[in-house]
């Protein structure tokens, strides 16, 4: 068998060919292009008809994009320049750049204090949603929210400090009495803190100075994309603890608060949001106390906060019901009481499913702030349906307005999804 | 050996209401209750003090009194001398027809963009994945905006199409684009029953004959089912369906004497046919893409949760791959895909109250808006309204139970 070798046969290969290359439709680029566009006559028409699109859009945009007046006082100034071609008159961008992201009472020389509170607002975040960072760093996120009210704000420097003061000695009556139980520390430290609260009344006016360092600004003076941006965050973070406390409520084996959190998820989750603004705008003053003043930003937060804690502690409820039965029997089999099984073992963990629908709450909220404009407040829209386009200078500068507005959401809120979409592969314990 | 008591009972103690399981629960009850009560007490002490500090009282007599405002956009017969509730009647009738409008497109859009999501064309993959990721992110109220613009600013006005050579034309010479709104020709009867032959009862008339047709077809196919069952033939049903879809309405079409009344221009607007006012259509549209990208996701979601042995298996079983997809792939995944669909029709209906934005007269303009600045009753508006809003979701709600508790897995 063995006997063909070199010197008996003509010509034997000893080393292999090089493969050869596929076919050229069978690689590279028409491959892909045959699977993936031109897989059958229907799938081509479908690629053609998408080609189509684009190229409609592309026309229609590209044009008005790239031949646009960035630099013009007004829109007849800017028609002139344009002489009859199409182009965006970006110009009222650059013109009301400033209105649009502060709205138009907030003093112009004070601008650097809600652009500072914004970048510390990357700092303070930046510890909660990056795991990785040292934990020290959460002590700038606990100090924002009184740097940024103080920076936004102005006025005294007391007020912030005090409500620091109060919740640094709610804490600190919570570390002395928790060890007793938890129920004792919680409430014992809540009473602490409104304790100080209440005697900081008295005290912060007699402390504030006539000329503070940072002028005081009215909440009726903030407005554009800082109210919307202002709204958010406050609302998402304050309605994260409320909406846990409501949807363990929900949980609860106590009839009675069983029932109150039903009925108050219920009813803000039957209403429109616009309803619940009505409400601010309207009829919440008739329920304070008559002598107090309470302003339309405080009015709409709380309403904003309420309809999101309803809907947060749905999402909650949904991860504390998917947590299997046997979670919650082992916390009781360890000894634990309600506050240490829920704080040690059910939370991490249902919070931790909770995490996506959580953050589209957050990006729908976001996107719902712009709603304030229906009552007349002056954020982002309201800025560009108001005080911009009524002008004499730029009636008329639709599509670059409405289109910047666009943008703005869709950068934020893109962002924010795409981060939830990469913490839920961080958190992924699950080997799959 | 020793027999085991019961030890002997405790006898209560104060203490007990806070370290014995048995009560604590009632103590942190009654705690709730009390501090609940102080609440709504300070509430409505405050309430009451305000009113009375301002001299208003609490009173829906205003609910009869004459509106006094016109209303572009009515359903139901009205003037500004109808009484509020009228008015309110008008926006709740309104509200309705934006919902059940943008429903409709929100889901046609929505099936749509989600079925092409999955498809094998990379091209239109990323198109549709474009299309809702844009749509998701950005504001209902600025697309609402967006195309309320488009109404407005970019269509003619209806002089545009005045002349011999006119700078507009209308589609199919039958529906005009106008910055006042769409022109579409409206159906009319030439020899039906009512006032000048177009009463509402020519309109319940149709209804009924398609109500008639659905259930005879309904029986036809109950028909072919058995005779397969007995004979293993299906016997065709198709002629005999279309048969009884088509010839009764257009008998009755014809009987009555359907007609269809164009718009035309007249002086300096159009004339005839049904207009769909610009503030409505921005509404509906609006409302539609924003919420069909939505029920994209849902879609493809549930199409997704369909895991792949299914389908490999009803192949394995012979189906062909239409049937593999209407007989196993979608009564699955309809399943995952119909409870946030329906959460998603609750949120349009939400949603339709953002029509004051563009003047839409819906009842969050009528009586939320208009109602409540001219009589200054706010609380009473505002109640109503939420108490309108809440009917609506509690009804879908209810529909959501009634289909999950009847689609849900019949386990033994």
């Amino acid at each position: 068998m063995s006997d063909t070798h070199a010197q008996s046969v003509a010509f034997v290969r000893e080393t292999a060919l090089p493969p050869a290359e596929p076919p050229v439709a069978e690689r590279g680029v028409y491959k892909w292009g045959r699977e993936n566009l031109f897989a059958t006559w229907p799938n081509a028409l479908l690629t053609v008809a998408a080609i189509y699109v684009i190229y409609l859009v592309l026309a229609a945009v590209l044009p008005w994009l790239l031949n646009g007046i960035w630099n013009a006082p007004s829109l007849t100034a800017c028609r002139e320049i344009l002489d009859g071609q199409t182009g965006g008159c970006f110009a009222v961008l650059v013109d009301r750049w400033n209105q649009l992201l502060f709205g138009f009472k907030y003093p112009s020389e004070l601008y650097w204090r809600p652009t500072l509170a914004f970048v510390l607002l990357f700092v303070a975040v930046a510890p909660v949603l990056f795991f990785d960072l040292p934990r020290k760093l959460l002590i700038l996120t606990l100090l924002y929210p009184f740097v940024a009210y103080w920076l936004i704000w102005g006025g005294t420097i007391w007020i912030p400090v005090m409500a620091l003061v109060g919740f640094g000695v709610g804490y600190y009556v919570y570390t002395l009495l928790v060890q007793r139980s938890f129920a004792a520390g919680f409430f014992g430290g809540i009473a602490a803190a409104v304790a100080v609260f209440y005697a900081a009344g008295f005290i912060v006016p007699m402390l504030a100075p006539a000329n503070p360092l940072l002028p005081a600004v009215p909440s009726r003076d903030l407005g554009g994309f800082m109210l919307n941006m202002m709204l958010g965050v406050t609302c998402v973070s304050l309605s994260l603890p409320i909406g846990i406390a409501l949807a363990l409520g929900r949980q609860s084996s106590m009839p009675l608060i069983k029932i109150v959190c039903v009925v108050f998820i219920e009813f803000i989750r039957g209403v429109p949001l616009i309803t619940l603004l009505f409400v601010a705008s309207v009829m919440l003053a008739y329920f304070f106390p008559p002598e107090s003043q309470v302003d339309l930003f405080l009015r709409v937060v709380i309403m904003i906060t309420m309809f999101s804690s309803a809907y947060i502690a749905e999402v909650i409820r949904g991860g504390l019901a998917a947590l299997p039965k046997g979670q919650y029997e082992a916390g009781d089999s360890l000894g634990l009481d309600y506050a240490q099984a829920m704080r040690l073992i059910i939370l991490p963990q249902a919070l931790k499913i909770s995490i996506p629908g959580i953050v589209n709450i957050a990006v729908g909220l976001f996107k719902d702030t712009t709603l304030v404009s229906v009552i007349s407040m002056f954020d982002l829209v309201g800025m560009i349906r108001g005080p911009i386009l009524a002008s004499t200078d730029w009636n008329g500068v639709y599509w670059e307005l409405l289109g910047f507005a666009a943008l703005l959401f869709f950068v934020v809120c893109y962002g924010i999804s795409q981060y939830s979409q990469w913490l839920e592969r961080r958190l992924a314990t699950d080997h799959r | 050996m020793t027999t085991l008591t019961d030890p002997p009972r405790e006898s209560f103690r104060l203490s007990m209401l806070l370290y014995d399981t048995r009560y604590r629960s009632l103590t942190f009850q009654a705690i709730a209750l009390l501090l609940l009560i102080v609440a709504i007490a300070f509430l409505a002490n405050n309430l009451v003090s305000n009113l009375a500090a301002q001299d208003l009282n609490i009173s829906f007599s205003f609910l009869s009194s004459p509106a006094g405002y016109d209303i572009n956009q009515t359903l139901i017969d009205y003037n500004s001398q109808s009484s509020n509730l009228r008015a309110a009647w008008v926006g709740i009738l309104n509200t309705l027809l934006v919902a059940v409008l943008a429903c409709l497109t929100a889901t046609v859009f929505g099936v749509l963009a989600g079925v092409l999501r999955l498809s094998k064309n990379w091209l239109v993959r990323k198109l549709m994945a474009f299309y809702v990721e844009i749509f998701r992110n950005i504001p209902v109220l600025i697309w609402i905006i967006i195309i309320f613009t488009i109404m407005t600013a970019v269509m003619p006005a209806p002089t545009a199409f005045r002349g011999d050579d006119p700078a507009s034309s209308m589609v199919l010479d039958s529906i005009a684009f106008t910055n006042r709104g769409v022109y579409i020709p409206g159906p009319h009867f030439s020899r039906g029953f009512g006032a000048d032959g177009n009463g509402a009862l020519n309109w319940l008339i149709v209804i009924a004959v398609l109500v008639g047709s659905f259930f005879a077809t309904r029986m036809v196919t109950a028909r072919a089912n058995a005779a397969q069952e007995a004979t293993g033939v299906r016997p065709n049903t198709l002629w005999l369906n279309l048969a009884i879809w088509f010839v009764p309405i257009i008998g009755v079409l014809a009987i009555m004497g359907l007609y269809w009344d164009m718009p035309t221009l007249s002086g300096f607007n159009f004339s005839g046919g049904i207009k769909i006012g610009g503030p409505l259509i921005a509404l509906w549209f609006a409302l539609s893409i924003y919420t069909g990208a939505f029920i994209a996701e849902n879609v493809r979601a549930g199409i997704q949760a369909v895991s792949r042995g299914q389908t490999e298996a009803a192949s394995a079983l012979g189906l062909r791959p239409k049937r593999v997809m209407s007989l196993v792939v979608l009564p699955q995944a309809l399943r995952v895909i119909i409870p946030p669909l329906i959460s998603q029709y609750l949120n349009i209906t939400k949603n339709s109250s953002l029509a004051i934005a563009v003047g839409y007269a819906d009842i969050t303009a009528t009586l939320g808006g208009i109602t409540l600045n001219q009589t200054g009753r706010a609380i009473e508006c505002v109640l109503l309204l939420m108490l309108f809003y809440l009917i609506i979701s509690l009804l879908i709600s209810a529909v959501m139970n009634v289909y999950n508790s009847s689609m849900k897995l019949k386990e033994r």
